[in-house]
């Protein structure tokens, strides 16, 4: 008999937005159309995020094939062609299993721990999860080893936090477990609050039950009565697959009282962040799960002495959970041998940015950036150049492209300036001011700093007034000296590390582009042409069509030209707008 | 704080429809962002009414209640347009050209680049961060749908399609 042909589409946030809910509705209408015996299936996030929509067919007799790029539109010659000719449609090839395609080497340098079910299975059923093994590791910490075991456990695999500060795993956990409370809370960091990191949305919509599975296994490590899951209010799709998820763990007895027969209870409730980057700090984060305004505290005390209602809590990030299962499962020592000498197992990271191929990749610690960015990623679009890699989100670093043979784990990338952080890489190329993009930083933690300590509050406000007026032409000589006295304050004398890190993207482009800093200072140019007040808009007469849009929105009546003929701005009168630029179907508008 | 307030009648349903929400927490310990989630949720916005009454069932001072309100950026004290735009400035969106996006719709709509609500209650634009689908960047949500891949044409045509609906 032969194996039922499945099709399955990725759905995950990135695939719904990219159109995949309209994909699968005429799928399901096609097939219905010409009666094919076909089951339909979804699935999250592959991680070929460029290539979304994301289409998988499997039939009997041919190879596995993925689709990329898929509308509407394209989806009856998909099963013309695919399924009713059997022949692969090679317009739309992303991948063949087993075979070599143009776009392999993304998930081939790849090694998947953490994301080992994502796009494989489907995410709200747990039976998918546990025909992958879950729950193995959970009936093996529950059944066979006591909780210092699952404690040492961890500790041997070298496990160090993945929420970016990377504190040794097994460690707080060990801190947490001794301290005395009559109630032990177990809290998974799902606050993903870093701008250009998505990874632990991914895990949670791809495979919500590996977190939930890792957070049981802790819960019983340090003894936890109650567990919570802060996601962030922005992942609707991630904290209704975590509902689902706790409710099917809960049916099947891995969540409750009495959990397996062990004698060891624990309910997971998830909490919904409701909009604040500071509640990634785990003090923070405590006072929003008690229902305040969620304002770090001093440390000590530590949280897993005195956290959430005074009691022991443990917090650790998503993919810190998600890696748990395996390691119990599979071993340390299986998971030691992955990785360097300090930095343990694997990181996912979210390729996003001026890259070919942006999406989620899952490497072993110790690659190198180029790996990363050139292997996996595939380079830079359109065929321009690499300038600079954005690490660890507001509170990392910008790396140049001679910093490109860095190896990414706990200790290179802190030695080069930037952080690991969570986990975002943000690709850009030489369309990219440094200047503007340390103002956009800024701008955020400046916008997200909870006021409480001065140095943060004022000292992010004065570093981003210094920015803006770089930016605007008003540069002083001296303003390169301020802003790196002041970013030295704010990171020494802040409370908690949302300003103690802050100023790391203006130091780390301070390090790298401060030839920048100079040409906007002292020349008045931006050589990237971004920083409006400094650049003249001009138009490209070779691509000029002569349509006369911009004539028409021009606010200013700048632009002149014939019908038909190349037109011409002029760069007295223009209120640098941009309003051409955006207009123009042509790309023949240019700045200088 | 300028709060529309609705008439009469509405009120004792208001106020029934947030009894239903403070009761279901009754039990929980801290559940002051969760009820004010859903008091949002059910109400479209925070009125002064509402955070008055709010802080009176659950024994808070208004100060508290005002308090977590105004800290997270979810929260919002007046009424919103009958379409919420959410335009990500996450930092992929923002190399890939958020900003342009913003001029295009607040301008198209007659906003300032700050957003706001349009006079006619039509539309409510936001700027967010991050909706953690960077490589759709540049991308915006409009009520609930996601759509990227965005550039000022784009982004223009889709807002054209939602004032087409009426």
């Amino acid at each position: 008999m032969s194996k039922k042909t499945r099709v399955v589409v990725g759905l995950a946030t990135c695939g719904i937005a990219a159109g995949g809910v309209s994909v699968m509705d005429e799928l399901r209408r096609e097939i219905k159309k010409r009666k094919l015996n076909v089951e339909l299936a979804e699935t999250g996030c592959i991680g070929y995020c460029f290539a979304e929509v994301l289409v998988e067919v499997e039939k009997a007799g041919m190879p596995k094939v993925t689709y990329g790029d898929i509308t509407t539109k394209d989806v009856p010659e998909l099963v013309e062609t695919h399924l009713v000719q059997r022949k692969i449609w090679r317009e739309k090839v992303l991948l063949i299993e087993g075979r070599k395609t143009a776009e392999a080497d993304f998930l081939k340098r790849q090694k998947r721990i953490v994301l080992r079910n994502c796009g494989l299975i489907d995410p709200e059923s747990m039976r998918d999860y546990m025909k992958k093994g879950g729950y193995e590791g959970l009936k093996k910490a529950l059944t066979k080893m006591a909780p210092e075991e699952v404690r040492a456990e961890v500790l041997a695999a070298g496990l160090r936090g993945r929420g970016g500060a990377g504190f040794p795993t097994g460690q707080k956990w060990d801190f947490c477990a001794r301290a005395e409370g009559a109630d032990k809370y177990i809290v998974c960091n799902a606050d993903e609050g870093d701008p250009g990191a998505f990874m632990d949305r991914s895990v949670l919509e791809g495979d919500p039950h590996a977190v939930i599975e890792g957070m049981i296994i802790g819960g019983y490590a340090i003894g936890a009565t109650h567990g919570y899951i802060y996601c962030r209010a922005e992942y609707p799709l991630a904290v209704k697959r975590l509902r689902l998820a706790i409710r099917e763990a809960t049916r099947k007895r891995f969540l409750g009282k009495n959990i397996l027969g062990s004698g060891y209870s624990l309910d997971i409730i998830v909490k919904e962040g409701a909009g604040a980057f500071v509640c990634g700090e785990e003090t923070a984060m405590m006072a929003s799960i008690e229902g305040s305004r969620g304002m770090p505290l001093p440390r000590p005390p530590f949280p897993a002495n005195k956290g959430i209602w005074g009691m022991p809590t443990n917090i650790n990030n998503v993919e810190t959970f998600a890696n748990v299962p395996w390691i119990i499962r599979n071993g340390a020592r299986k998971y030691a041998a992955i990785g360097t000498g300090g930095s343990k197992g694997t990181k996912v990271f979210c390729l996003t940015g001026k890259v070919r191929r942006g999406g989620l990749a899952e490497v072993a610690m110790g690659t190198t950036l180029r790996d990363v960015i050139f292997g996996v990623g595939g380079g830079i679009k359109e065929g321009r150049n690499f300038k600079a890699v954005q690490i660890g989100g507001p509170s990392g670093g910008c790396l140049p492209a001679a910093l490109l043979d860095t190896p990414v784990d706990y200790d290179s990338l802190p030695a080069a300036g930037a952080i690991m952080g969570s986990g975002g890489m943000v690709i850009v190329d030489d369309t990219t001011c440094m200047v503007d993009l340390a103002k956009y930083f800024l701008t955020f933690t400046q916008m997200e700093s909870c006021g409480k300590c001065i140095p943060c509050r004022v000292g992010t406000k004065r570093m981003l007034e210094v920015l803006i007026r770089i930016c605007e032409g008003r540069g002083v000589p001296g303003d390169i000296g301020l802003l790196e006295r002041l970013a030295y304050d704010v990171k020494d004398a802040s409370l908690c590390a949302l300003g103690g890190t802050a100023p790391n993207p203006v130091l780390t482009t301070l390090r790298y582009f401060k030839d920048e800093y100079k040409a906007h200072i002292f020349d008045k140019k931006c050589p990237a042409g971004l920083c409006v007040d400094l650049v003249t808009f001009h138009i490209e007469p070779d691509k000029c069509t002569g349509c006369g849009v911009c004539v028409r929105n021009c606010p200013s009546d700048s632009i002149t030209g014939e019908k038909k003929e190349p037109h011409v701005i002029d760069i007295e009168t223009c209120i640098r707008c941009r309003e051409c630029l955006r207009r123009c179907r042509f790309d023949a508008v240019y700045t200088v | 704080m300028v709060t529309k307030t609705k008439a009469e009648p509405e009120q004792a349903s208001e106020r029934a429809r947030l009894d239903k929400i403070i009761n279901k927490y009754r039990k929980q310990k801290g559940a002051l962002i969760p009820i004010l989630q859903e008091a949002q949720d059910s109400l479209g916005y925070l009125s002064e009414e509402s955070l008055f009454y709010i802080a009176k069932a659950t024994k808070r001072t208004l100060a508290q209640v005002y308090g977590v309100t105004t800290f997270f950026t979810q929260f919002r004290l007046e009424p919103i347009g009958e379409h919420l735009v959410r335009i990500c400035h996450g930092t992929a969106c923002h190399v890939g050209g958020a900003e342009d996006i913003d001029a295009t719709v607040c301008g198209h709509l007659g906003l300032s680049e700050e957003g706001g609500t349009t006079d006619d209650m039509e539309f409510t634009v936001d700027k967010v961060v991050c909706v953690g689908a960077c490589s759709l960047a540049p991308i915006m949500i409009v009520d609930g749908v996601a759509h990227g891949r965005l550039n000022a044409d784009r982004a223009r045509k889709v807002i054209k399609g939602y004032q087409k609906e009426k």
